[in-house]
């Protein structure tokens, strides 16, 4: 299935792009998923602990992803 | 109820009237303002980034919560992104309320929660020519911790 990843602020300058898409095998968690951006990334370009949002819901380690999902990677916010 | 992720400069006195009803005796705005100073580096500017689509949604469902919680009426959010200067508004926040206290309990509620929650992110400028990004609080997923 393909999952698509999308990087903001200090992470997208990390990863080096705004977007990535991903192919992954059926039934695989977000835990997966952060393990296979590391692979591509290099795995001292994103922090230890992680916190991303899939479509639109910040969404723990050991969610369930499915096909055409959209994965953002949030780095600690600061706005107000 | 009105949300806004807006790279346009923010009318405070707009969002006020916007939420006014007849029924209310309390009108209160909060404007956040970008400042000159960060843990002692002078800062010369700064800019905002959003994950806008998500922003604006996590800000409405702040807005439904205070609004659930709080004896309110209409509440409005807008947030800038892009690059601002000193001085400008980065945030602005009007509640309506028939009291005040449930309006300055709600103010206070949304900005918090907006500092928590919402998808946005902050590049200061220093005036020794350095950039970065301000550490800031990574949101709690539900189900964790």
């Amino acid at each position: 299935m393909r999952v698509r990843c999308l990087f903001f602020a200090a992470y997208r300058e990390l990863i080096g792009a705004e977007e990535l898409e991903l192919e992954l095998p059926e039934g695989a968690t977000v835990e997966r998923l952060i393990e296979e951006v590391r692979a591509r990334a290099g795995s001292a370009a994103l922090p230890r602990r992680l916190v991303v949002a899939v479509n639109r819901e910040y969404a723990p380690l050991d969610t369930v992803l499915g096909d055409g999902d959209e994965v953002a990677f949030i780095p600690p916010v600061a706005g107000g | 109820m009105f949300c806004a992720i807006t790279r346009d400069p923010i009318d405070a006195a707009a969002l006020a009237r916007h939420v006014r009803s007849d029924a209310d005796g309390a009108v209160l705005v909060f404007t956040g303002v970008v400042r000159d100073h960060h843990e002692g580096r002078s800062v010369e500017s700064l800019s905002y980034e959003a994950f806008a689509e998500m922003a604006v949604e996590k800000l409405e469902g702040i807005c439904r919560d205070v609004q659930a919680r709080f004896e309110v009426g209409d509440v409005a959010v807008a947030h800038r992104v892009g690059d601002l200067a000193i001085g400008d508004v980065s945030v602005a926040i009007a509640v309506a309320a028939p009291h005040r206290d449930a309006a300055y309990g709600a103010s206070r509620t949304i900005i918090e929660r907006v500092k928590r929650e919402v998808p946005i992110w902050k590049r200061e400028r220093y005036a020794d020519g350095q950039e970065a990004w301000r550490d800031g609080s990574l949101p709690e997923p539900p189900g964790s911790g």
